[in-house]
């Protein structure tokens, strides 16, 4: 920065690195994070799902019945809906205009992805507990 | 134009003088879409909106399952169904698509591959991976079924 260059922004603010909508780098971070952590799920999901082609309702409940195959999948199905609903908010803050709408439509998002987050849970703890 | 103040950064003006409306980001209609790198980048998006179909049919699965025999024989009937298998092949694709470009665009986030002939290298192992990936998941999948 050259000499004399006067910031708008307080020592604080730049020190805090939060920026103008207070939430800082977090959300870029998080679905840095989260789809790190879903290369290996997501390898591993492949190869269950393909063990799992045409397995009927038993050999289907005993796969998720294992505990690590849950845990997998509780960490699968989360990772997946964080990402998903960051991901989307996104595209929508992208190409939705208005403000209201947008709004809306991202608070459904995350409404939507917080509520199948729970089925899911519920369902792979209910089979497996 | 609206009242919305953000108007004023969305309007301009070409050389000629004549207003124009600038394109909303990520500016889909300023793109040679035939580019792989811009065409390659929108299917990273648009596989990640459609993996949300996969979303539904693993949670609408695992809720079946944890239903009983009945609603879990109704989720296997659909995804027996051409209409079933079509999705599901469409979400093989994205899958891979999307989970081959991520970290192909994790690799750019920590700053390598971006000369410009590391960009069509990387993106064309992206498109083979993803044939690949796709044929050998229901290749073994099928196999799987049938043993």
């Amino acid at each position: 920065m050259a000499e004399g260059v006067k910031r708008l922004q307080t020592p604080l603010g730049r020190v805090r690195g939060l920026g103008s909508a207070r939430s800082g780098t977090h959300h870029w971070w998080m679905q840095r994070v989260t789809s790190i952590a879903l290369v290996p799920l997501v390898v591993w999901f492949a190869a269950a799902a393909i063990g799992l082609a045409g397995a009927g309702y038993e050999a289907s409940a005993a796969f998720v019945a294992d505990p690590v195959n849950a845990v997998l999948l509780l960490l699968l199905v989360g990772v997946t809906l964080h990402h998903l609903a960051a991901g989307l908010q996104v595209v929508i803050e992208d190409y939705v205009r208005a403000e209201g709408v947008r709004l809306a439509a991202v608070w459904g998002v995350k409404a939507a992805c917080l509520v199948l987050g729970l089925f899911a849970a519920v369902a792979i703890l209910r089979i497996a507990v | 134009m609206s009242n919305d103040s953000r108007e004023a950064l969305m309007v301009g003006r070409r050389s000629d003088g004549s207003v124009v409306r600038r394109p909303l980001s990520p500016h889909l209609q300023a793109y040679d879409m035939l580019q792989m790198s811009s065409l390659l980048s929108i299917l990273h998006r648009a596989s990640g909106v459609a993996l949300t179909a996969g979303v539904l049919l693993l949670v609408w699965w695992l809720v079946a399952l944890a239903s009983g025999p009945a609603a879990f024989a109704a989720v296997q009937w659909f995804l027996g169904s051409f209409l079933g298998l079509l999705v599901l092949f469409g979400v093989t694709v994205a899958g891979w698509y999307h989970t081959l470009a991520g970290i192909r665009h994790l690799a750019w986030d920590a700053g390598y591959g971006f000369r410009i002939e590391q960009m069509y290298r990387s993106g064309r192992l992206v498109v083979i991976g993803t044939a690949v990936l796709t044929l050998l998941t229901w290749v073994l999948a099928i196999v799987a079924w049938v043993s």
